[in-house]
């Protein structure tokens, strides 16, 4: 009996956060596990906080992940890393990136952009994973490749094979992109 | 898969022929994913009411059609919806509305089960994926049964969730042959009468089906606590219950069982039900006499979760710990280069009273533009302006407009327009056309010159339609052009007669869009008077006591540069 885990992706509208929950979902299903991956589209795509919900296990229920519920969250901005605080188990880790993306009531001078959002969450006793994604993106050749550079780090926490991994690109990135998606995982990985 | 895409999927198997469906999230992807099966023709109809009457008579030409909405288009639908339960099908029928409890992406959080019980129709309800594409085939068979259209509920967290479902190949059903039966499809007042007897008839026969039908599937735990429940919630009580509990998952959600649900209660301690939004199963169950745990524990708001059932009903709730401080919020914006944001900030600048609708032009609503005063449906911006303007005559026709898109326009707008027109106000309406359907995720419309399988198609000339409506002044202005707005919406409001102004500007996040080199600010020249942070640009922000902008996010739109009295944006070089 394999214990039901919980992954949440989150980030702001538009920043690809949706291929990671596909490439994770076409992972975890190879690997046999049953798998839910929840979005919510519309309205949230446009700039807003977008969230992702990746459950896997022997048999999984809830498509969402409650508070207090998340094994691991991955982030593509900071700020996002710390808002999903709550829906974390105690200890739990946030594999984040450190590109901040200001909030339209931080440009709008309404409300301040926290000066260590990551520090909150380490102090809630939460693990932080940070790491400049974007750097390694633009390394591998893209800037649009940040998920997979996200998904590299968090692949270090899980015992999938590189194999499987590789497989999953190959199966959810279009052909011409599979190359850089690649690098851009490894790099991610630190390998 | 999704479960929208398992709703497609079991479209394809049950061998249906038509799907018309306006699009509107969380429903819009089954029409797009069902337009990808060369045997199914799917179209996108200008408006839900639309797309069910052309559902209608594909099933009285005999074949399985299908219509799909979400919960508001279920209200413009109704119509046809009612009387079709009267007349009941030819090939069997199925409309798929999707709520939306939570509202991630919607104007209210209406339930329409209520729908299935006015209408007198059957209405299905699955949980995930799998019972999406079983659901959807099973629905047929009870539709041309029991001859009757039949509801496929479904919710956000259902359409949007993917879990794994076995698929089969199609089964391709001969047309049913049509005759010609006045009495039945012929809905004035001498054959309704006789109709009517049959659908209470129906009902009493689904109830028995109900009975023992393994859509509606009695789970059975320890005896101790037993719930009834359906949906997205039967996955919550699960989660947050295990084993031990005993389920009565009901199915379908209309007519219900009466006897099973008897049993049910008679064999737990404890009973409750858990339903998200309105009290609808526990209502009946409360008319068997029976006193369950219900909406006395649970909210009428928004969605459950695992965690809220177990609070309610003695599961185990994980610990979480809440950060010390609050967080800015990250609300949705207007995109970078959004064509609507020129136009907005001149409405503002203006201090314009303005009747808004329903897209993502409704994000101008939000701070710092604030240009919105109200926001009800599809089309009302236009009809609403009218009553505004008739009440308060000069005084508002001076300084009020409605602003519609050009898919709502079509969906609903034109009506409103006539209306305008005809009722004779001197009402300006701005139609935001962007030349796409933008909120839902880029659908086309009968404005945009193609259609849902992205062949060309006849494209509505929109200054030819407002002329024909009744409109004698229409105008065109780029929203790019703030100067050009400024003088059209200055123009429009004064004259003396109902105008049009269409701003006309492509979705700056069409492929065929292409951006124009980023614009930078030069530090030296911009005096950080904050002019250009009303434009509420995500792409531009405040550093060091300058404004910078993101060139990452920066389509090159130039509205900035407009505004700017210092000349500090300049136009980036290719």
């Amino acid at each position: 009996m394999v214990e039901t885990k919980s992954i949440m992706i989150v980030g702001v509208g538009g920043q690809g956060s949706l291929l990671s929950s596909k490439l994770l979902g076409r992972l975890l299903l190879d690997e046999g596990y049953d798998v839910k991956v929840s979005e919510v589209h519309g309205m949230s795509q446009r700039g807003g906080s977008v969230v992702t919900y990746v459950r896997f296990g022997d048999k999984v229920a809830s498509p969402i992940v409650d508070l207090g519920g998340a094994d691991m969250v991955v982030s593509f901005e900071p700020l996002e890393a710390a808002r999903y605080c709550a829906y974390m188990k105690e200890g739990a880790i946030a594999v984040t990136n450190t590109q901040k993306v200001d909030p339209m009531p931080v440009i709008t001078g309404a409300a301040v952009y926290p000066e260590d959002p990551l520090g909150m969450l380490e102090k809630k006793g939460m693990k932080v994973d940070a790491i400049d994604a974007l750097a390694l993106a633009r390394e591998a050749g893209s800037v649009r490749a940040v998920n997979l550079v996200l998904l590299g780090r968090m692949s270090r926490y899980f015992d999938f094979s590189l194999d499987a991994w590789m497989r999953a690109i190959d199966a959810c990135v279009p052909p011409k992109f599979i190359e850089i998606n690649r690098l851009a995982f490894m790099l991610g990985r630190g390998e | 898969m999704s479960g929208n895409d398992a709703v497609a999927r079991g479209l394809y198997e049950a061998g249906c022929r038509l799907v018309s469906s306006y699009p509107g999230t969380p429903s819009t992807e089954i029409t797009e994913s069902a337009a990808t099966y060369d045997e199914i023709k799917a179209e996108w109809a200008p408006n839900e009411k639309v797309a069910m009457e052309v559902a209608f008579g594909a099933s009285l030409a005999g074949g399985r059609s299908f219509c799909g909405m979400k919960h508001v288009g279920l209200n413009v639908a109704a119509d046809p919806l009612f009387t079709l339960s009267y007349t009941g099908v030819n090939g069997g029928m199925v409309i798929c509305v999707a709520d939306d409890p939570g509202m991630h992406s919607s104007q209210n959080e209406q339930d329409s089960r209520h729908y299935a019980r006015a209408a007198k129709v059957p209405m299905l309800e699955p949980s995930d994926s799998a019972e999406a594409l079983a659901f959807t085939k099973e629905a047929y068979e009870i539709s041309e049964k029991f001859d009757t259209p039949v509801i496929l509920r479904m919710c956000t967290r259902v359409s949007h969730s993917r879990s794994i479902v076995e698929t089969a190949d199609r089964v391709e059903k001969q047309l049913v042959n049509y005759e010609k039966r006045p009495e039945k499809y012929i809905m004035m007042p001498g054959y309704a009468k006789r109709r009517h007897p049959i659908v209470e008839e129906r009902t009493r026969a689904l109830v028995a089906y109900a009975e023992t039908s393994p859509l509606n599937r009695w789970e059975k735990g320890d005896g101790k606590l037993g719930v009834v429940t359906s949906g997205t919630s039967y996955q919550y009580v699960r989660e947050a219950l295990g084993d031990s509990v005993s389920i009565l998952k009901l199915g379908m959600v209309h007519p219900l069982p009466e006897k099973l649900i008897l049993d049910f209660a008679a064999s737990v301690e404890k009973l409750a039900v858990v339903e998200e939004l309105d009290g609808v199963i526990e209502a009946h169950l409360r008319s068997l006499g029976l006193s369950p745990i219900g909406k006395d524990t649970f909210s009428l708001i928004g969605e459950l979760s695992a965690n809220t059932v177990a609070a309610a009903l003695g599961g185990s709730v994980p610990a979480h710990r809440d950060l010390d401080e609050a967080l800015p919020m990250r609300p949705p914006v207007m995109c970078a280069g959004c064509p609507h944001r020129g136009l907005f900030y001149t409405l503002a600048k203006k201090k314009i009273t303005v009747m808004g609708d329903i897209g993502c032009y409704t994000l101008g609503a939000q701070p710092p533009l604030s240009a919105m005063d109200a926001t009800i449906c599809m089309g009302a911006s236009v009809s609403s302006l009218h009553g505004f303007n008739k009440i308060r005559g000069e005084e508002s026709e001076g300084k009020t407009v409605a602003v519609i898109g050009d898919s709502t326009f079509m969906h609903s707008g034109m009506t409103g327009l006539v209306n305008v027109a005809y009722n004779a106000t001197n009402s300006t309406v701005i139609i935001l056309d962007n030349s796409i359907t933008g909120m839902t995720g880029h659908q086309d419309n009968p404005t945009t010159g193609r259609n849902l399988k992205g062949e060309p198609a006849a494209k509505v000339d929109l200054e030819a339609l407002c002329h024909a409506l009744g409109i004698a002044r229409v105008r065109v202005v780029d929203p790019y052009d703030l100067a050009t707005c400024d003088t059209a919406i200055t123009e429009e409001l004064a004259v003396a007669e109902p105008s049009v102004i269409i701003s006309r500007r492509p979705c700056v996040l069409l492929k065929s869009v292409k951006a124009k080199p980023a614009v930078r600010v030069n530090p030296d020249k911009c005096r950080a008077c904050r002019a250009c942070m009303k434009l509420g640009c995500p792409a531009i922000s405040m550093k060091d006591g300058r404004a910078v902008i993101d060139s990452t996010l920066c389509t090159g739109c130039t509205v900035c540069t407009q505004l700017c009295r210092f000349d500090a944006f300049e136009q980036g070089e290719a």
